[in-house]
Parts: structure tokens; sequence; C-alpha cells
């Protein structure tokens, strides 16, 4: 993915002379340094971020972290201090008022905590404006608004005022609203913060549905962990206005790096986070006995049976493998209920798969066997134990 | 012992007859230039109002009050227009609402740009506030001195103080209803890159209408107590009638100019305050009884309607 967003050594300083404060961290100065010398709230400190074109980018920070002032900043809603903000590798820092317009109505939106819809306007109304403040015809702007409500759902509302609106719906508007620009970037503060938890999770899964079409790049600002790590695909942890931990969601909380973010990964549901391909034990190399093609296991005394392409036929255990040393065929002894679950498929999912005594196989997009997964392993992956440590379920030989 | 009145030496009462007869002779044309608006709209609203006939102009008041209101207030509106004719003070009663219309709408001409000017620069507001400050605490018997002064006795001086008296709430609120606009929203303006005209059209205008109509109503109900102040220096209408009983001592007469300034008080009130509670943000559009009541039924049977429909929404 190419790069959409930097953001370079960014400050943001609230006071009257922000760029002596800006000396003095630059100098090496904390936050409480900041504000008993000079009085001044600092809100961000030298903060550096690249947020990949299509990605959803999740910064997340408890209240006072200094995130919504970086999403403001980045649409210079505040202005920063010092620092660069490159769109495209066009810093938007010394835009004039009306080059900064013309980025804010054409490629950088924003979707608000508290939706922030106009009471007086219709919801369809509320959709055109940022299309009617770029000056786009009643007629044009009318159409491309009934277009982007119809994909978020809401097209028998067109005609209602926000205030007839759930939350829920009323957040569809905030985002059908940022969406009618075309902006290719798109600023969620808090954006479902508000809304109950059912409602929440529901706009999130749209959320997700949304982005698989439109490949928005989304820097997503909560302060609530589980939801960064479900919509992200890279997450920032903020704290004291810098950013303390950046990465992918797996990354942050197989190595938290340090207490602050391991006091949030901790939190974490490690069931829904990880996938089968990372608790499996890689499955070994084949040998032929009697014409099948079996793939053993140290560690296991039974076999998964695969054919030529490595499909999963079924399984044998480990009197049946002697047997077919000792010259019966393969057809007769072979189990077929082998329960098969994508490498993608998170821990959660497999455990719902799981029949005892039945063999977990992981495959991959074309069906073909590449692991194992057993209890055990799944356990240990869940309770974040390293499975070397466990004694059940012993080193299995990696390729 | 010293006493206070030894004091009394300074001669300030000739210091300020001076300045003021010098500010008169000099800037003459200015306070014919002020006057010229006030005398030329007042005469037009007066001769509109007196010509009108007296049944035309209740049910038209009953039509607007329906309008704007409600049917319940178009009544009253209309019982006590009745009341007043009734009472035999029709023309001073018209004299005096030709006033108060001059005053409404110089005053609303002059107060919402002042108002919006205020809320967007508050170096202006730093000026603007201590002169509404001392508008507004100086007693209304106060303003006739340099208004007879410099504009001199009878209706159209008289008119003058009525819009100096009744600006100040009507710039007050709408400086007020600019600055309560929701923050968010202002942000969302931004956001979307409105310019500086825009945000004041689209968003900080419209959503200000309720507090600046709640200021409107405050301006009506000064003007109106104003427009029976002047009386004092020879303006027309109820006031006058009032001031004429008093002094010859007809306690009947100066009722008969009370209640009726009452009454129309009264209507002026009804009708500008359900103007400015039936703009608030949450509530529907202004519409009249019959139509809320039907838009009321029509979406909540709406609302009932969409329920079963909502999950087939999300999930498509």
């Amino acid at each position: 993915m190419s790069e959409r967003l930097r953001v370079e050594g960014l400050y943001k300083v609230f006071g009257e002379a922000p760029q002596k404060a800006v000396a003095l961290l630059q100098n090496g100065a904390d936050k409480d340094r900041v504000l008993s010398e000079l009085g001044m709230v600092v809100g961000l400190d030298n903060v550096s971020l690249s947020v990949p074109s299509g990605a959803i980018y999740m910064i997340m920070g408890l209240s006072g972290s200094g995130k919504s002032t970086l999403a403001r900043c980045i649409n210079r809603l505040n202005e920063p201090s010092a620092g660069k903000i490159l769109l495209d590798g066009r810093d938007l820092v010394p835009l004039g008022e009306a080059a900064l317009r013309d980025v804010r109505r054409t490629r950088i939106s924003m979707v608000f905590q508290h939706f922030a819809l106009l009471p007086n306007k219709n919801v369809i109304a509320n959709v055109e404006f940022g299309l009617k403040l770029r000056g786009v015809a009643p007629a044009e702007r009318r159409k491309r608004a009934e277009e982007v409500l119809a994909v978020v759902g809401l097209a028998r509302w067109a005609y209602h005022q926000p205030h007839e609106l759930s939350g829920g719906m009323r957040q569809r508007v905030g985002l059908a609203r940022a969406l009618a620009t075309d902006a290719d970037v798109l600023i969620m503060d808090e954006a479902f913060s508000a809304l109950d938890p059912l409602i929440r999770s529901e706009m999130q899964d749209e959320l997700l549905r949304l982005q698989s079409s439109l490949q928005k790049t989304i820097l997503f600002i909560t302060h609530d962990f589980q939801e960064a790590l479900k919509l992200g695909n890279r997450i920032a942890i903020m704290a004291d206005g810098k950013v303390v931990r950046e990465g992918a969601p797996e990354e942050i909380v197989l190595e938290p790096g340090s207490d602050y973010v391991a006091s949030f990964t901790r939190e974490v549901d490690r069931a829904r986070l990880f996938d089968a391909r990372a608790a499996m034990a890689a499955a070994g190399g084949v040998t032929e006995i009697g014409g099948a093609r079996l793939v053993t296991d140290a560690a296991m005394a039974d076999a998964i049976v695969v054919d030529g392409e490595m499909r999963v036929l079924g399984a044998l255990s480990a009197a049946d493998i002697d047997r077919l040393r000792g010259g019966a065929s393969a057809q007769s002894l072979l189990h077929p209920d082998v329960v098969c679950v994508p490498a993608d498929a998170k821990l959660i999912d497999a455990a719902r798969a799981y029949r005892a005594g039945q063999p977990l196989a992981v495959v991959d997009e074309a069906r073909r066997f590449i692991g194992r997964l057993t209890p055990e392993r799944m356990l240990a992956e869940i309770s974040a134990q390293p499975p070397q440590s466990s004694s059940t379920s012993e080193g299995a030989p990696h390729a | 012992m010293l006493e206070a009145d030894d004091l009394a030496i300074f001669p300030v009462d000739k210091w300020i007859q001076g300045g003021v007869e010098w500010l008169a002779y000099n800037f003459r044309p200015l306070f014919v230039a002020i006057k010229w608006p006030v005398e030329s709209l007042l005469h037009f609203n007066e001769s509109v109002l007196q010509a009108v006939p007296f049944p035309l102009f209740v049910v038209l008041t009953f039509a607007l009050a329906c309008w704007l209101a409600s049917l319940p207030v178009a009544c009253f509106s209309a019982v006590a227009l009745i009341a007043v004719a009734a009472l035999g003070v029709w023309a001073d009663a018209m004299t005096t609402l030709s006033l108060i219309i001059t005053a409404i709408l110089i005053c609303t001409v002059i107060g919402i740009p002042i108002g919006v000017w205020s809320a967007r620069n508050d170096r202006v507001w730093g000026i603007v506030r201590p002169i509404l400050d001392i508008m507004q605490t100086t007693p209304t018997f106060v303003y006739l001195v340099p208004v007879v002064m410099l504009f001199g006795v009878g209706t159209v001086p008289g008119g003058v103080a009525v819009v100096v008296a009744a600006a100040p709430p009507l710039i007050r609120f709408t400086n007020l209803g600019i600055r309560m606009v929701d923050k968010e929203l202002v942000e969302a303006g931004h956001a979307f890159g409105a310019d500086r005209r825009q945000l004041l059209w689209e968003i900080q205008l419209p959503l200000a209408v309720p507090t600046i109509l709640g200021g409107l109503n405050q301006t009506v109900l000064t003007a109106m107590v104003m427009s029976v102040v002047v009386a004092m220096i020879g303006a027309e209408g109820l006031g006058l009638v009032v001031l004429q009983g008093l002094g010859r001592l007809d306690v009947g007469r100066a009722a008969v100019g009370g209640i009726a300034i009452v009454l129309l008080a009264m209507v002026l009130d009804r009708i500008t305050q359900a103007l400015a509670s039936s703009r608030k943000p949450d509530a529907r559009r202004k519409a009249s009884f019959a139509s809320r009541a039907f838009r009321t039924l029509f979406s909540s049977r709406q609302q009932e309607e969409m329920k079963p429909e909502e999950p087939a929404a999300r999930s498509a």
C-alpha cells in the first residue's frame, strides 16, 4: 500500500507563545515541565505517523492523550505549532485559507462524535452540506446525496428531520455526509463512542463492510482498545501527547512493549484476535505408506491423510497406521471426519468447530493442508502462555 | 460643619447645556439624517394603520396570529382588539402601534447586523457591550432628556427614543444566539470547508433564529413601554391618553388608556413569543395548529412502520 498521509514531528501547544514551548520540548523537556515553566498545555509532542492509502488507521488513547488534538490538526481545525502534515506529499501546514478550504472540501472529510448534524435541515440536506459549500449544482448534489444515503441504508429517511432518527441512524447520516464529498481521507473522531454497545458493534461491522468496497484512508480516533483491534489495520497508541506504540493489532497484543500498552492488551479477547494460523503446529513432510500420503506429527500419534494436492482426505489413528504398515488398505481404515478450518479463522470460531475425538486441520485458501490445531495449542494462544512452557503441548517438528 | 450643598460649586448643568447646544447647532444635518428614516417610516405606518378599516384589521390580525402562533392566540388577539375599539381609543392605539412597528423595523435592520458583527468579533463586542449596558441601565425616563435637546418634541422624536430604547435586547440576543451555536456544528462547518459567509448563513444564523426571535419579543415589549413614556415629550397615542387623564385628575380616562395599553401589549407579546418558541431547534418547524397535529400523527405512524424494517435496512 502506498502512503497517503504522513505526519512528521508534529507539535501542538495550547498557549500564547507555542514556539517557546516547542523549543523546550525539542530540548527534551516533558509535558509537566512545559506546564510548570511556561504555563502552557502540550497537546502533541513530536508525533510522527505514516498512514497507508486505503487503511483504517486507529489512533487510540485515553482522554487527554492528545488523540483528538492530532485528528483536528490533520485538517487544521487545530493549528499545529510545528511539524509537517503531508497529504500525498504536499504539506498542509503552510496552506493559506483558500487552499485549506479547498483541501477540506475535496480531500479530507470528517465524522463527529456527537454527529454534528444541522437540526434545521432534513437528512438529505445534511448529506448535501459539503457539496453545497463546494458550490455543486442543486440537482447534481441531490443525486449524489441520494446515492450515498442508499449506500448507508437510509434512502427511506432522506426527507425526515435528524431528530426523528435514532443515534445509530444519525451517525449513518454523519458518515453519508462525509462520504458524499468523495474525499479520500476520512477523519472519524470517536465516531461511535456516543452509541450504545449493540449499535456501536453494528456500526463497526457496517464501516468494515463499506470500507471493503470504498477503500478510503480512514483515521479513526477512539478510546476503546477493542474497537481499535476490531477496525484497525494499524494502531497508534497515544499517551501524554506522544505515540507510545504503533503497529498492526496482533503485533501490539503480542508485544505490548510497555506496561502502559500492556494494561490495554491484558483485557483483549485473544480468541477473537488471533487466527488459526497463529496457533497451529505447521504440517511436516509427507510420508507414503502403502499408497496413502500421510502427514504425521511427532507430537501426535495419529496422522492426516492428504491427496496429491495436499487436500485433506481423512485421518488415521496410531493403531490404523500400524495396520496400514501390515498391508491393510488405506481406504478401509480412513476416518473421514476431520474438521477443516481456514487459516484466517479466529480461534473462537476454530474452538466452536472442534468436536471431541476429531482432529482439527488448518487449510489455506486453496484448501491445502498446512497445519494442525489442538485444544492445548488454542488454550495456550488464548491465555498468552507460550506453548513451550505447557507440558501438554510439546514442540512440534517444524519444517 | 460642611454641608453637602457647599460642594455644589461645579456648574455641570451649564456645561452639559452648552455641550448639547453646541452639538445640536453644529451637527444639525446629522440629527436631521437620523430623524429622517424614523419620520418617513412612522408617517407611512401611521397612514396605513389609520386607513385600514377596523373590521379588516381585526381579520388580518387574526389570520396573522393563526399563521405565526396558534388558534387560541388568534382568538385572544381578535377579542383584545375589539375591546380596545370598544374603549373608544382605537385611533390612539393605532398611533401607538405605528410607533412600535416603526421601532421594530428599524431595530431589526440595525440591531441584527450589529449583533452578528459583535458575535464574530470580540473587539467589536468589547465596544458594543458597555454601550448596551449603559443603554439598558438608564431609566427610560432619562432617555427623554437628550432626545428632546437633539431632536425636539413630538411624535417623531418619540419614535427616535423608542428605537434607541428598544434596540439593545435584539443586539444582545443576536450576539448570544450566534455565540451559543453548538461548537461541534461550527467545527463541522469548518471541516467541510465553509468560508465565513457560508458559516454565517448556513450554520450560525439559522441556528440562532430562536434566540434572535426571543430578542425580538423583548424588543417589542421594550418598544411598547417606551411608546407610552414618550407621551411626556409630546408623542401621540395611548400614552398621551393616560398622561392627559392624570393631568386632569380624570382617573377614568387614564384607566381606559392603561387598559388599552395592557391589551395591546399582550397581543404583541403572545404573537412574538409564539414565534420564538415554535422555532426551537428540536421542535417541529413552525406550523399551524391543525397541520402540526396532523404531522405529529403522521410521523408517529411512520416510526412504528419503521421498526420491523430497520434490521433489514441494516443487514442490507
